[in-house]
């Protein structure tokens, strides 16, 4: 029973494993994978809803005794974002069929994706700080090998920057999570968050707690450490941006949210007020940017930037509605940022240029992909009824209620900002007149846009049913609050 | 010994540091190559350093070496072994591709 924990990361892994023997036969290659994601979505829907059914499910690996094994935990919060992660997997590896060329998926692209989703999910579902930098290893190897893959001149020179950065907060990480072991004596999560409320958050801590910080914004993307983001995410093919910009932030993201809900609580004062501070900057500069560039690709990839802010705005604030909003919103992103990734892809395929100076007109011969990134646009921006609207008010009206005017009016002016630099896509690329020479004989956005839909599908689902999801994001944020429901499931016998 | 222990992974991380902010990508890489040294040195000596104990915990075994550093340490050096010997691979693919290793030359602008 507890095994199914570890499913999530055994499946991918075990067929990443497998496809790099088979790479030399590519459609058997191509249809492993097709039915191994869905697999892995049908095998993990139903550990959550097992999960969501019965509680949490601990595996201790080895059995070892609580503190001094590995612990996976498939906790709500967890499970919830895996099930995510696969959705986004499934649409990827549907839009790589019809996006990347042979050469891209000879040189491992399937093996390296599927490692990408095991190292993602591990890191969702591990109970264990020190094992948590291990799964940032796997995804963030597999994102190298991805992110070089096709090796132009652009991915090289940006790759490399990407891998510094985060080989740095990773060397970073380690050393954090030592000095964490000599203060408290442990890297379980669990026991971590008991023994730091029973010695209460003092300077070291705090310190620490700092460090922490500083590790995971740089991989998730936060205001002062956002600055290799944009451009490393445009220049590999769009099925991995889209894979980068729906999950590898997020994980990041996900790991501030457990570490500042669950572990250092006890020194709102700094520790969140610094969270507040870097979401309000974070939105304002991630929105500018998303205004300051033509390319639209570079546009999505900005756009990363203030949904990161909107989430660790619901984390600084830190009541139940707040909180309830991030995870909404949490969700909401993943799917939206993949979707539009996706519908750029095909818009640029079918334009041959990603300079929106040089688009127009696209909606006359393709109404279906203009209309379906109009959804996406609204969805991004957050209105009324698509899934972000449902997160943004969550947020901001947690920010109302714990008195954070400014940074609830500065939430809500971003958001107008947010629709302005999508809407700008929207009304330059595929209104007015096309200044296409010819049209493109073999319809370039074939098989782009079926991925894509299948995500704004959820978008919808996830913003119309609002009143089915709503009460488990509520039990989540709860859960988040009052950490002892996740400490007594782990640390029980 | 854990004062000079400490002393050494500072030292480490210093010369590390200085190395990541040159220019050329050989020395940039040799410079994560000697902070991941550090960070390794600074895990063990974390864990209190007890020279020649066993890494046991049982109850007849009242003198010993907590285990949980050398676990730790260990994968961590598995890792960085690994990313190593990947840059360095991705060092001399870049530089044949973009014929150039120097930083200031990799600067991206949109006009391009």
């Amino acid at each position: 029973m507890s095994n199914l924990a570890i499913m999530p990361i055994l499946l991918p892994l075990l067929t990443g494993i497998i496809l790099v023997f088979l790479n030399k036969r590519l459609p058997l290659v191509r249809m492993i994978t097709r039915i191994m994601v869905i697999i892995n979505l049908v095998v993990v829907s139903l550990i959550a809803y097992n999960v969501l059914q019965n509680g949490t499910i601990v595996l201790k690996a080895g059995d070892w005794v609580v503190p001094y094994g590995i612990v996976l935990v498939a906790d709500p919060l967890a499970i919830v974002l895996v099930v995510t992660a696969n959705l986004v997997a499934v649409a990827c590896a549907f839009y790589a069929f019809n996006s990347l060329d042979e050469q891209r998926e000879r040189y491992y692209f399937y093996p390296l994706f599927q490692l990408l989703i095991a190292g993602v999910s591990g890191a969702f579902l591990t109970g264990d700080l020190f094992n948590l930098f291990v799964f940032f290893e796997v995804l963030l190897i597999a994102s190298y090998g991805l992110i070089v893959l096709g090796g132009t001149k652009e991915q090289f020179r940006e790759s490399f920057k990407y891998i510094i950065i985060n080989l740095f907060s990773s060397i970073l990480f380690v050393t954090t999570v030592s000095f964490l072991y000599a203060v408290v004596g442990t890297v379980n999560m669990a026991q971590l968050a008991e023994r730091v409320g029973e010695i209460e958050q003092d300077g070291i801590l705090t310190t620490i707690a700092i460090l922490l910080l500083i590790v995971f914004a740089t991989k998730g993307a936060l205001f002062p450490l956002y600055f290799w983001l944009p451009k490393s995410y445009t220049v590999p093919p769009t099925v991995i941006s889209a894979l980068f910009g729906a999950l590898l932030t997020k994980v990041g993201v996900y790991s501030i949210l457990r570490v500042f809900t669950l572990i250092f609580v006890y020194n709102l004062t700094v520790t969140h007020q610094i969270l507040l501070i870097l979401a309000g900057l974070t939105l304002v500069f991630g929105v500018i940017g998303a205004l300051s560039t033509n390319n639209v690709q570079l546009i999505i990839a900005y756009n990363i930037i203030p949904a990161v802010g909107y989430m660790m705005l619901g984390i600084g604030i830190f009541s139940t509605t707040a909180l309830a909003g991030t995870v909404y919103y949490l969700l909401h992103d993943m799917i939206i940022k993949a979707a539009l990734f996706f519908l750029v892809g095909a818009m640029v395929a079918y334009a041959g240029t990603s300079d929106l100076r040089k688009m127009g007109g696209i909606i006359k011969n393709q109404p279906l992909l203009g209309w379906l990134f109009f959804i996406a646009a609204l969805a991004l921006a957050g209105l009324p009824p698509f899934s972000g609207f449902v997160g943004k008010l969550l947020i901001l009206r947690g920010a109302f209620e714990e008195g954070h005017y400014v940074l609830a009016i500065i939430g809500l002016l971003t958001s107008l900002l947010i629709l302005l630099s999508i809407i700008r896509i929207f009304i330059n690329g595929f209104w007015g007149e096309s200044k296409q020479d010819k049209v493109p004989e073999v319809n370039p956005t074939k098989g782009k846009i079926v991925p894509a839909a299948f995500l704004l599908l959820f978008t919808i689902t996830l913003g119309l049913g609002a009143e089915f999801i709503y009460p488990t994001v509520q039990m989540i944020a709860d859960q988040m609050i009052d950490p002892a429901n996740y400490i007594d499931s782990v640390m029980k016998e | 010994m854990e004062i000079v222990m400490s002393v050494l992974a500072g030292m480490l991380f210093t010369a590390g540091v200085y190395m990541m902010l040159q220019k050329q990508i050989l020395k940039i890489v040799i410079g994560t190559a000697l902070l991941s040294h550090g960070a390794h040195l600074f895990i063990i000596t974390m864990g209190k350093l007890n020279r020649g104990k066993p890494p046991i915990l049982s109850e007849d075994v009242t003198n010993y070496v907590d285990p949980l550093p050398q676990a730790l340490i260990l994968t961590s050096i598995v890792i960085s072994f690994g990313v190593t010997s990947f840059l360095l691979v991705l060092a001399y693919r870049a530089y044949q591709t973009n014929g150039t290793d120097n930083m200031e030359k990799l600067r991206g602008n949109d006009n391009e």
